[in-house]
């Protein structure tokens, strides 16, 4: 099974990053630009019995170490097959 | 006293360290090898400077889970004296050990200065040798130095004194422009509600000599050594 993470600030937390993209953006002239944030995504590949499985798996990796829950947000997608 | 200074792979100031308590200081002090448990006796474990695990993930995020950290996560919960010095503060935050965490410099720049601290709370057992409202002129050099924490804990700390350490231009005053990375409230370095673990982003072990720019940093180590007496 395939897993998609992604991980992004948390809303509310300053993201300079996100800030610094969304200022280039709107200089290279692209309008309509609310707000920028980056984050980071992670495949996974992993042997699971079934999806839940997976998704329970997953929860406690993000849990854990994928992604830091004082400033980031994650949500992820299990591809079954 | 006894010290034990660990060493992940990627670490950078664990031999500054070790020379700032060994032979500025005349400490018995030791390296600690991040994949064994022992800590060695040590009555004060440091947690140094660098880029540990190459700062993959998130600082500190893998250094994390070393063997080793489970013995030191122990330690402080027995009431241990852990100190955390820029990435080892990024660890101790990873690890909760200690509250908040630290995020890319606002400027998202690397910054490598010396700048001014001033000591909130000098009844810790890292600042007893100062005064309150005392300043430290230390160096600081990292990427990430935003201390960021939710707003209802870092009241809590502020409550507690946790916030032991803060930001300040040369005349003792808070300002952005004495804010060098961002961090909420400027602050520089916290420690956890029991007061045996602490973290700062500027670097005392390279200010302990007037040959490094200054000696101010001796403060946070003789506050530790005279505790111990």
């Amino acid at each position: 099974m395939r897993v998609k993470v992604f991980i992004t600030p948390r809303k509310g937390i300053l993201d300079p990053q996100g800030r610094a993209v969304e200022g280039s953006l709107k200089s290279l002239g692209f309008e309509g630009v609310a707000s920028v944030h980056v984050g980071r995504y992670i495949v996974i590949e992993i042997d699971a019995a079934s999806v839940a499985a997976a998704e329970a798996a997953v929860k406690r990796m993000c849990d854990q170490l994928l992604a830091n829950p004082n400033i980031e947000d994650y949500r992820f997608e299990v591809e079954a097959g | 006293m006894r010290w034990g200074v660990v060493r992940f792979p990627g670490s950078l100031d664990d031999g500054d360290a070790l020379y700032a308590l060994r032979d500025v200081m005349g400490q018995d002090a030791a390296m600690l090898w991040h994949k064994d448990e022992a800590l060695g006796g040590a009555q004060c474990v440091v947690l140094p400077g660098g880029f540990s695990y190459g700062d993959y993930l998130r600082c500190g995020a893998i250094a994390r889970f070393s063997p080793i950290m489970k013995s030191v996560a122990r330690f402080a919960a027995d009431g241990g004296l852990v100190l955390g010095i820029c990435n080892g503060f990024q660890i101790l935050c990873e690890a909760h050990l200690l509250p908040g965490a630290l995020m890319r410099n606002r400027s998202l720049s690397f910054i490598c200065d010396f700048v001014n601290v001033r000591v909130e709370n000098a009844q810790t057992p890292f600042t007893r040798a100062a005064r309150a409202g005392e300043i430290l002129h230390l160096p600081i050099k990292h990427g990430e130095g935003c201390y960021v924490a939710p707003v209802a804990e870092l009241a809590q700390m502020e409550e507690r004194g946790q916030v032991v350490l803060r930001y300040v231009d040369a005349a003792g005053v808070e300002s952005e422009a004495a804010n060098p990375n961002g961090s909420m409230r400027s602050i520089a370095g916290v420690a956890n509600d029991r007061f045996n673990v602490f973290g700062l982003m500027p670097h005392p072990e390279h200010a302990v000599e007037k040959l490094l720019g200054g000696e101010d940093g001796l403060k946070i180590f003789q506050s530790i050594v005279e505790g111990a007496r």
